[in-house]
């Protein structure tokens, strides 16, 4: 699903409420069952890591942690033993493309790359939701379709995916597209995908 | 909290960032080394101080003749004063309540032989009480004694060195020397924690220097040592009547400052050691000011470190981390490293001190530098108590940072 609007329609302060990074003015969010309201700062932690996946547009990766490091940090903090964590991050690694990447520095790596680290970073925690802002915001158009592609056929394995864009192309990639104006839905309309593979 | 997963972040988090760990370190590292230096380097100064009083008795006093330089009672100016045995025999008299022990000390310098060795020492006339006044410590045989004193026996107690000098690894007891074209018998052997000079000294009845002497009765000087138990008032006041006595007996003016000298060495001490006292209160004064300049550097660095880490610390959060988490990584990092810093300041300064030892002596007073472990400790604590303190205040900002403020700062 796509987010889709001009400058200063909410959608960003939308996903961040999705987040839990930010409080609603008024409303309700219910996130699997459980209403997300008044959490305190260490409940809001544990629902991210459990439930949410961020994906950034400047990719919020740590640059001195390899990228099998980053990706295996909110098992870190799900209190995973080591070992199985970089098990695990590896084989999410191996799922973007970037194997044999695990052991360089983000300064090492591409915009893509990057950013794929990011995605598989926001996967290894297996969330309910996959919130992206602006992903493609910082990579040029063939490196934003790879990503998108690789968006993609995560969804097709069954994730969701929040897609907060004001690009069109990304958005018609996805298959559901609302359209925010001034802080209120305007259009929600289910759209046919158009696959990035094709530009790749 | 304390698992080796947080302590594996923590490593990583310093090595790989060298710059802040060493920034943070040395400010803590340099602050210790400050003030354990400072604290060394008095007890150094105060070790000098308490050295230069420490190998003779406090509870002394030295008597000295001087020449009048105002007339009196119908002499002329410029008059020597002499003392003879009748003083001793009269302050013995008159100051029994205070007296511990009187004694003469005449000094003659002259070659001093035993066989083909010789050289120049300087040999002291005394009496029996001589011992106490310069704690003479005996390593063989014994002491003038009073029947030397009563038969102007020909014995000599020689230093340490002296036997060295003279008698090689030979035994020098019972042996006899010749002292300025006399012979005398070596009955003891004693040392002294003076130092070299006090060991290269022989003493001998001042009776019998008085009968070498033409039988004259003549003294140099009188030392006597007054009742430990009277105190420093006491002292003070025994002081006063004895110079009156004396003055009175020799006919000195009251307001000659040159006839008579008395020096009260538990006076000179006091005077000493409150001057020492005055050191140590300006050096804790800098030693604590010290101190917190370094906490101030610790906390200017911590905050420097927190807000060089926001960014990160608004991606930790947002995959999950619980501000608990944040807060123990970071106070954890800045306590091992200020720990880690604070104890190697400690043990440089400790080494620097150390090896100084006795080579500031000469010319800057300081002996044998210490410092006293507990306090360097206690110094050090209380830098790394702060420095947690100083990062606890930002990490818990940072912690309450929302993660999109810190993520939107590009």
């Amino acid at each position: 699903m796509a987010i889709m609007g001009s400058s200063g329609s909410g959608k960003s302060t939308l996903l961040n409420i999705l987040g839990m990074l930010d409080e609603a003015d008024s409303g309700e969010y219910t996130l699997d069952g459980v209403p997300i309201k008044n959490l305190s700062e260490t409940k809001a932690a544990i629902y991210r890591n459990k439930f949410l996946g961020f994906i950034f547009q400047s990719f919020n990766l740590i640059n001195y942690k390899t990228a099998l490091e980053n990706v295996a940090l909110p098992l870190y903090y799900q209190r995973m033993p080591r070992k199985e964590r970089q098990v695990k991050a590896l084989k999410y690694l191996e799922q973007v493309g970037l194997k044999e990447w695990s052991h360089h520095l983000p300064n090492e790596l591409s915009g893509g790359q990057k950013q794929r680290v990011a995605i598989a970073r926001a996967m290894v925690a297996e969330p309910k939701v996959l919130l992206a802002d602006e992903l493609t915001g910082a990579l040029d158009s063939k490196t934003s379709y790879e990503v998108m592609d690789l968006i993609q056929k995560i969804n097709d394995l069954g994730n969701t995916i929040l897609v907060v864009t004001h690009e069109d192309d990304i958005a018609h990639m996805c298959k559901r597209i609302v359209y925010l104006k001034d802080g209120v839905i305007i259009k929600d309309e289910k759209v046919k995908q158009v696959k990035a593979a094709a530009y790749v | 909290m304390f698992s080796r997963d947080t302590w594996r972040e923590i490593f990583i988090s310093i090595r790989k960032n060298k710059l802040r760990t060493f920034l943070a370190g040395f400010t803590v590292a340099i602050g210790i080394l400050i003030v354990v230096s400072l604290v060394g380097l008095t007890n150094g100064l105060s070790n000098t101080f308490s050295e230069a009083f420490g190998d003779d008795a406090n509870n002394v006093f030295f008597i000295f003749p001087g020449k009048t330089t105002v007339p009196y009672k119908g002499y002329k100016s410029n008059r020597r004063i002499e003392f003879d045995n009748s003083d001793l025999a009269d302050i013995e008299k008159n100051f029994e309540n205070y007296l511990e022990y009187i004694t003469p000390r005449i000094s003659r310098g002259g070659v001093v032989s035993f066989k083909e060795e010789s050289d120049n020492y300087t040999t002291r006339a005394v009496g029996p009480g001589h011992q106490f006044n310069e704690k003479t410590i005996m390593m063989k045989g014994r002491y003038i004694n009073e029947n030397d004193i009563k038969k102007k026996t020909k014995y000599a107690v020689i230093g340490r060195l002296v036997e060295q000098d003279l008698f090689g690894d030979e035994n020098g007891l019972g042996k006899f020397i010749d002292i300025s074209g006399s012979a005398f018998k070596v009955v003891g052997v004693y040392q002294d924690d003076g130092g070299d000079n006090e060991e290269r000294l022989l003493y001998i009845p001042y009776t019998t220097r008085q009968l070498i002497e033409k039988n004259n009765d003549k003294i140099d000087q009188i030392v006597l040592g007054f009742k430990p138990e009277i105190g420093y008032t006491g002292s003070m006041i025994f002081e006063k009547q004895l110079n009156t006595f004396l003055r009175d007996k020799k006919v000195i003016s009251p307001d000659d400052q040159n006839g008579l000298f008395i020096r009260n060495v538990a006076d000179q001490l006091k005077q000493t050691q409150q001057f020492a006292d005055v050191i140590a209160y300006i050096v804790s004064f800098f030693g604590i000011g010290t101190l917190i300049a370094g906490i101030i550097g610790i906390s200017n660095i911590m905050v420097f470190v927190v807000k060089e880490r926001t960014k990160e610390i608004g991606i930790r959060k947002a995959l999950g981390a619980t501000p608990a988490s944040v807060i123990t990584t970071i106070l954890l990092e800045s306590v091992f490293i200020t720990t880690i810093a604070g104890y190697l300041g400690m043990l440089i300064g400790v080494v620097i001190m150390n090896s100084i030892g006795n080579s500031l002596k000469e010319d800057y007073f300081i002996t044998n530098p210490y410092v006293n472990t507990g306090l360097a400790v206690t110094a050090t604590i209380i830098l790394i108590l702060f420095g947690a303190l100083a990062g606890y205040i930002p990490a818990r900002k940072a912690a309450r940072i929302k993660p999109i403020v810190a993520l939107r700062d590009e």
